[in-house]
């Protein structure tokens, strides 16, 4: 006979403002099998539980329903709760009448009748209970850090630290990100280069680093402790354990006329290239979509100047296969296209930059030497306009909602820069707000208004306005003078949004973690778990979970380092045991299972079995790896024989709250 | 010979005739016949954006209606009637109340629920006929001018409704030059309002307006400049003090298809 208690919780007035909770406790005290039924204001707080325990002993419940918030709060809580006192953790039960009622609804008699209802299905759910043991499995004591910006490099330093191995996988050619292109950061002013190339190399030394540059995910399998990742190692056509970085073949290359994304395209490089000169791993890679020995086999001359024989134009994509206990996502932002932004000019003008395209032209190793000059006719420009909010905080589908966070700093930056080098150039930004927060954020900027003398101008720039004399129209409005203003500009900075990289979207997918519809991942908590992703043993690291600056990027970054070595730390972490298992005796051995699973968790084996007329027979049937099930559900409904079943949720406990729901 | 439901509009049987003389012949020689429906009537010329506003809206719709009771696809080439005839189209799809008013004023024998679709006459190059198949029918090519295309601010304005080409950073026009062998120029002016509008209350402002359009596009190199739009070409011709030649797209793509002699009054 069971015997089960139910205990709702007022949640302060979370709950009780719009739920009836006496009658709730009421009214689940009469249903088949409740022995006891309370209230109280915080069932999460200490007495609460003390409460919860007590009955536990003092009716000897086989079950508990607790009504209360939704289980990703505190389900974890009543379970610890009642393994404490002797009643197996998977014999709680939580109805959700916080988000799932209380908040929704404002009619009281409505509210306090759902209530009822969702409290009714967890009853009879918890009547079909069954203890579960959670097994254990081992942890892989080794980290992936993916994405190896600013974000990853310190991920994976800190993981190194603490005497784990961490990998890092990085799509281009060397690590080191958007930082490397920056100039000098805010609000210190202190140079980039000069704070992170030492990270660069501390990375590339590290005995418990390794650097996968040039590489991609391609696949991931697994789960927390135990995944399994194949890495495509681009083929850079150079052999990077022969290459010395000496640079030869990137100065007798013939093929010089090729964008150099390293410098946002303003000047060219070779067809063989080392990206920038602290580039690490410093080895040469070849583009094949500019070599002309790739591409029509006529060349070749970076092979004979080679020294070490480091050039194989035969080489070819390789993978890697390794086994990580977790995996750090670091893919970072980009600015976005302006393709769509025309009144800004941006396609039609080279002198309209955007502020990524400005840090390589102050930059003493982009196209100019670090002379401000303009790309059009390399003349020094004495009135430079500034546009912030190029895409941020749009409401239309040209641009993003969000803001993007850096770019008034960044602008503030860049003005102050200017004035400060070029005293003869006068500089003007136009903003909706002015955004500062931050440690000696605000004071920078003012620095910039106060002492620089910046042109601070409330108000959007409505049209850019290129002129065969070199000069460009800039008409916008001042909006606390009330005025049109037309300013001939030299040269015209666009402060873009940042999004989330492109290679994103595809490795959420393959990871099973969440994105936003801006696509940048979702952390497991906005607030209280900022670095985890709701998928265990995957952490976030860097803008690719927000628009975020460098300081804020390597807090970030340091955290995800914590929590992934927490994690490694364990040699074995406790399984889910609400997993699926077949019934054998049912499973016609279709595969339907086979191909929902996301995790791989399902093959089939040939098993012999008895037969009624005494006979054996051997059958294909279905086997579920509990290692590897996530218990997400997919095969239980995929199974046209009703063989599948997941623990914890099983098909008759469904049913039953259906069932007690529809009653 | 593929058939498609023509709507000139009233101002191409005055001021505008070009505009439609030249699309007519062009049509033909590029295999496609347009047929105007018997009793049309303006559109309006100015789409209301009041939403309780039905009357000048009806205009509108009794052509739309006349192309689907024949089944067929309805052209515009005037920049204002297509933003008013697509504006209503979309509108009667999307705002179910307009939908309903609209048809129980006119009282149809079925009601008018949006079937038909609308092509400006440059989407009915680029899209049915091709730019590609069009450069290949071109016998005059306009090889080394520079034409600047005006979109106005009508064109492609509002763009979900109108659907045609992105509002601000617009490719059709200037596809249509290359297919006619010119080169065209791109001017940060391009989808500018010409000020055309508001030329009966302050002639200086839309002379000031449609000036910067001009000064943009000779500035850029232009020798000439295109448009669609019968007030745009009035405007920029008459107001804005420049010399630079405007001319209707049609008369152009008449010039390339060899067809504009024969068809000249």
């Amino acid at each position: 006979m069971q015997k089960i208690g139910v205990f709702v919780c007022h949640c302060g007035t979370n709950i009780a403002a719009t739920v009836d909770v006496k009658a709730v406790a009421e009214a689940l005290g009469h249903e088949p099998g409740v022995v006891i039924s309370r209230d109280y204001q915080y069932m999460c707080s200490e007495s609460g539980q003390n409460l919860v325990k007590n009955a536990i002993k003092e009716h000897k419940l086989t079950g508990i329903v607790v009504c209360s918030c939704s289980p990703r709060m505190h389900e974890n809580t009543f379970r610890k709760a009642a393994a404490s006192v002797g009643l197996n953790p998977y014999l709680v039960e939580i109805a959700n009448i916080r988000e799932q009622c209380s908040w929704i609804h404002k009619d009281i008699a409505t509210a306090t009748e759902k209530a009822i209802i969702l409290g009714k299905a967890a009853v009879a759910k918890v009547h079909l209970n069954a203890p579960l043991t959670a097994g254990e499995s081992p942890v892989a004591k080794r980290a992936l850090v993916i994405g190896g910006g600013i974000a990853g490099i310190q991920t994976a330093l800190d993981i190194a630290e603490a005497g784990f191995d961490v990998d890092i996988v990085e799509k281009n050619p060397t690590i080191g990100g958007k930082m490397a292109q920056i100039d000098k950061t805010f609000p210190t002013l202190d140079c980039a280069a000069c704070i992170l190339t030492p990270k660069m190399v501390e990375a590339s030394q590290n005995e418990h680093i390794t650097i996968h540059s040039f590489s991609e995910v391609t696949d991931v399998k697994g789960f927390v402790g135990n995944f399994t990742v194949t890495i495509k190692k681009k083929a850079r056509y150079v052999d990077e354990t022969k290459c010395t970085g000496c640079g030869l073949c990137t100065e007798k290359c013939p093929m010089k006329k090729v964008p150099n994304e390293f410098n946002m395209g303003l000047d060219n490089r070779t067809a063989i290239y080392i990206p920038f000169a602290q580039a690490v791993p410093k080895v040469a890679t070849i583009d094949p979509n500019y070599c002309m020995m790739l591409k029509n086999g006529k060349c070749g001359v970076c092979s004979k100047v080679c020294s070490v024989g480091a050039i194989d134009y035969k080489q070819e994509d390789r993978f890697i296969e390794q086994k990580y206990g977790a995996i750090v996502v670091a893919t970072g932002f980009n600015p976005i296209n302006l393709d769509k932004y025309d009144e800004f000019a941006y396609n039609q003008c080279p002198d309209v930059v955007t502020s990524l395209e400005l840090e390589r032209l102050m930059n003493a190793a982009g196209p100019n030497g670090g002379t401000l000059l303009r790309p059009s006719d390399k003349t020094h420009p004495h009135k430079i306009v500034f546009v912030q909010c190029v895409g941020s905080r749009c409401d239309d589908s040209k641009g993003k909602p969000y803001c993007s966070k850096i770019c008034c700093m960044y602008t503030a930056k860049h003005a102050m820069l200017i004035r400060e080098k070029y005293p003869d150039t006068e500089v003007y930004v136009f903003y909706i707000d002015v955004r500062t927060p931050g440690k000696n954020f605000d004071e920078f900027y003012r620095r910039a208004v106060e002492q620089y003398n910046v042109h601070y101008i409330k108000g959007m720039v409505g049209k850019v306005t290129p002129r065969s004399d070199g000069k460009i129209e800039v008409q916008a409005s001042d909006l606390l003078a009330d005025e049109q203003l037309h300013i001939d500009a030299d040269l015209v900075v666009l402060a873009a949004a940042i999004e989330p990289d492109k290679t994103a979207r595809p490795l959420a997918t393959m990871l099973t973690t969440q994105m936003d519809t801006n696509d940048f991942f979702t952390e497991a908590h906005p607030k209280l778990r900022p670095v985890e992703s709701a998928t265990a043993g995957i952490f976030l690291s860097g803008a690719c979970q927000g628009p975020k600056d460098i300081p804020e990027t390597v807090a970030q970054a340091s955290a995800a380092a914590a929590k992934a070595i927490g994690l490694l730390v364990k040699n074995s972490i406790t399984c889910n045991p609400c997993v699926a298992h077949s019934d054998e005796l049912m499973c016609n051995g279709c595969s339907s299972c086979e191909k929902v699973c996301p995790y791989g968790a399902i093959t089939y084996i040939d098993k012999e079995f008895r037969m009624p007329d005494r006979t054996t027979a051997v059958r294909r049937v279905a086997s579920v790896n509990p290692a590897v099930c996530q218990g997400c559900g997919a095969c239980t409904v995929a199974c046209p024989s009703g063989a599948m079943d997941l623990n914890g949720f099983s098909n008759s406990q469904i049913m039953a709250e259906v069932d007690a729901i529809c009653k | 010979m593929e058939t498609f439901t023509y709507y000139p509009g009233c101002t191409l049987r005055t001021k505008a005739r070009d505009l439609d003389r030249y699309a007519r012949s062009s049509a033909m020689a590029l295999g496609i016949s347009l047929e105007e429906p018997d009793d049309w009537q303006c559109c309006g010329g100015a789409y209301t954006t009041a939403k309780d506003e039905i009357a000048t809206k009806l205009s509108a719709v009794r052509t739309l209606n006349a192309a689907k009771s024949v089944n067929r696809p309805l052209v515009t080439v005037c920049s204002a009637c297509h933003n008013v005839i697509k504006q209503t189209n979309y509108d009667i799809i999307h705002d179910d109340e307009m939908a309903s008013k609209v048809n129980n004023y006119l009282k149809l024998d079925e009601p008018y629920c949006g079937e038909t679709t609308v092509y400006h006459y440059l989407e009915l190059l680029r899209d049915v006929i091709g730019f590609d198949e069009l450069a290949k029918r071109v016998v005059c090519p306009f090889k080394g001018k520079k034409i600047a295309a005006y979109y106005g601010c009508l064109l492609l304005r509002p763009s979900k409704a109108l659907a045609m080409d992105d509002p601000e950073n617009p490719s059709i026009m200037e596809d249509f030059i290359k297919a006619i062998g010119g080169t065209p120029v791109i001017y940060a002016q391009r989808n500018e309002c010409c000020g055309g509008y508001i030329t009966l209350e302050d002639k200086d402002q839309a002379a000031k307006r449609s000036g910067v359009v001009m000064r943009s596009a000779a500035d850029q190199g232009a020798d000439m400049i295109i448009t669609a739009c019968p007030l745009c070409l009035y405007n920029l011709k008459k107001n804005s003090g420049s010399e630079l030649p405007v001319y209707y797209f049609t008369e152009l793509l008449a010039e390339a298809l060899g067809v504009k002699e024969e068809n000249d009054e």
